[in-house]
């Protein structure tokens, strides 16, 4: 820069404060552009309990986890069977064990969304895709905890279809709608299945 | 062509998303600069590995092949590490 023009703009004490404000506004505009831009993210909803819809999300889960992608999967209404060990009836209102005596016990009674003939479509399926040498559910679900998946159990259906801390799979997160927006607004891809 | 390699991984019967998985895991063990060959009898893992080098910021899909073993098609994949 010209040395005349440098002295000029340093100084004079207005000239200077100006820049430094001007500096100062984009610093903030920056960071505010920064905070938006999406990230290497996938995020997801599964409201479905079906076997073939959670398959989908946990095939979906583990590949962008092997992609280096962060992946979140925020679990609710039905899709919280997917995530259950075990069904306990104590300690819950009638409705809740009604709904859970009705509800799959755990992952490895899902349902198909088509065909299931009480339950003999989902065992076809399993069975099929096991001559087939693909994953079973359950694997995929280790497989995603071993990568990083971060899982996310709604707490508000949790609260209000009864199911007990203690029947859900260990290493979830519990948490409300902010916290999977918090994630799928800074998220590539999101979808909810 | 033949690619050189420093390690293979068999992923051959294994089905979506496990070849790309396993190779993800293989790859993490590898140094910057090595390359990984992946024996895969998934077709779509063809796709997969494209996509998976498009994406990821630390692999690069150095080489894709197709060979027979015996009338049934190999996919051969080499990705190297790069970061």
């Amino acid at each position: 820069m010209d040395a005349q023009v440098e002295a000029g703009i340093t100084t004079d004490p207005s000239r200077m404060r100006a820049l430094e404000e001007k500096l100062r506004d984009l610093e903030k505009r920056l960071a505010q552009v920064e905070g938006q831009v999406a990230e290497d993210r996938v995020s997801m909803v599964v409201f479905s309990g079906d076997l073939d819809r959670v398959l989908a999300a946990f095939v979906i889960a583990t590949g962008a986890a092997a992609m280096g992608q962060q992946v979140s999967m925020f679990f609710t209404f039905w899709g919280l069977s997917a995530i259950k060990k075990d069904t306990h009836i104590s300690g819950k209102s009638l409705f809740q064990k009604m709904m859970a005596l009705m509800s799959p016990g755990s992952s490895e009674s899902l349902p198909v969304s088509k065909m299931n003939y009480f339950g003999v479509g989902a065992k076809m399926l399993r069975s099929m895709m096991k001559d087939r040498n693909v994953s079973s559910l359950e694997e995929l679900m280790a497989l995603a905890r071993e990568l990083g998946v971060k899982m996310i159990a709604c707490e508000m259906s949790r609260d209000v279809m009864g199911i007990q801390e203690s029947e859900l799979i260990p290493g979830l997160e519990f948490g409300g709608v902010a916290s999977f927006l918090a994630d799928s607004l800074k998220s590539r891809t999101s979808l909810f299945i | 062509m033949s690619q050189v390699f420093d390690k293979m991984l068999d992923a051959r019967g294994q089905n979506c998303p496990m070849p790309l998985v396993n190779a993800r895991k293989e790859i993490g063990k590898l140094e910057v600069g090595q390359v990984l060959k992946v024996v895969a009898t998934d077709r779509g893992s063809l796709a997969d590995f494209q996509g998976w080098a498009k994406v990821a910021k630390n692999v690069e899909l150095v080489g894709q092949e197709t060979e027979s073993d015996g009338g049934a098609p190999l996919y051969v994949h080499y990705v190297k590490r790069t970061a």
